[in-house]
């Protein structure tokens, strides 16, 4: 890899942007390779301008879904591979409440590469050094927390606080986000209380489908570290899209 | 583990002056251990991090990458059951991988 290349990679990996390198893994030019982003800007040179362009449509085709891929491409009557990678920011996981489960989920979260962000308008309580890990900390209220936290398609927010003044606001913020998991701790009983709340304030029955509560799979742990594995292994099953049933089910 | 998360110490090993190699999975067969496009960084002493499968070929993808550190020149090498290497490196899970290994800058 050209030094231009790893700079140009490096860069867009620690602005957080997704660009895809293509490299030429056999045939004419071996190692020769193209960064493509999103919007077609490209740098590097895969051999001959016409390759340059043929890979260039086709990163763009594999970048939304950050997919990897081989393709073979004709050069002057020659076949070349080409190998696909999208390389895109982690998924990020926002914790509402700083309570005891949520230590424990920033560790596994933080193992199985999230960044993790830790909201509580209790700012006393973030500051405990068990948080200490979370890549970042905010102490303001859900509805302006969850604005400087950013949520996107990418983005998993667990509501932990169990106190409904913190966990219906932060609710309310993401139910219409784009999030792509939402789960919610508490029992089914005061889930049903919580689902009257939000119809009461206008959330329709498909906003709130959304919703994975009781938050997590069924692991049957009651302890903290228990339930944030629960919470984690759901989250790991949602982002492959799978429901998190054994590999034995039917 | 994927480009991103390798990013960290390769910059490092690179600060204190080492070269590195990359390899990178670009092909599977049948039920390969690591998904593609998994990467493993190598230093030129040997030293690793990131994997392209389960333990079972790292030792041979690392002999590899001391000679592609050596030529500059970029490589892609097959590993899986109808390779003797690599069946005695155990790569037992019956499916095949190819790996590309290339030197940074």
């Amino acid at each position: 890899m050209q030094e231009i290349v790893f700079e140009a990679l490096r860069r867009s990996i620690l602005d957080k942007d997704v660009v895809a390198l293509a490299t030429v893994v056999a045939g004419p030019g071996v190692g020769c390779q193209l960064l493509v982003w999103p919007g077609g800007q490209t740098l590097g040179d895969l051999g001959s301008p016409r390759l340059n362009q043929r890979a260039a449509l086709y990163a763009d085709r594999l970048i939304p879904d950050h997919k990897c891929g081989r393709k073979a491409f004709d050069r002057e009557a020659q076949s070349v591979d080409v190998f696909f990678e999208v390389v895109a920011p982690p998924p990020k996981l926002v914790i509402v409440g700083a309570v005891h489960v949520a230590a424990h989920l920033l560790q596994f979260a933080r193992e199985l590469g999230f960044e993790t962000v830790l909201v509580d308008p209790r700012s006393a309580l973030l500051k405990q050094e068990r948080f200490a890990g979370a890549d970042r900390r905010i102490g303001t209220w859900p509805k302006e927390a969850l604005l400087e936290a950013g949520i996107d398609d990418s983005t998993f927010v667990a509501v932990l606080s169990h106190d409904p003044k913190i966990d219906l606001p932060a609710l309310e913020s993401v139910l219409r986000s784009p999030a792509r998991y939402i789960g919610v701790l508490g029992s089914k009983k005061s889930h049903q209380k919580r689902l009257a709340t939000l119809q009461e304030r206008g959330f329709s029955e498909e906003e709130l489908g959304r919703l994975h509560a009781p938050i997590g799979l069924d692991l049957g742990g009651r302890r903290a570290q228990e339930i944030a594995l629960a919470i984690a292994a759901q989250m790991v099953a949602v982002h492959h899209r799978r429901t998190g049933a054994p590999n034995d089910a039917d | 583990m994927m480009m991103r998360q390798l990013l960290e110490q390769i910059e490092s090993w690179r600060s204190q002056g080492s070269a590195v190699a990359l390899a990178t999975v670009v092909e599977v067969w049948g039920s390969a251990p690591r998904p593609l496009g998994s990467k493993m960084a190598i230093r030129d002493d040997g030293e690793m991090a990131g994997s392209v499968s389960g333990g079972c070929v790292e030792a041979a993808v690392c002999q590899e990458a001391e000679m592609v550190l050596a030529s500059g020149d970029a490589k892609l090498v097959r590993y899986g059951v109808a390779d003797e290497d690599a069946w005695s490196l155990g790569l037992s899970c019956g499916g095949q991988i190819e790996v590309f290994i290339e030197r940074l800058c």
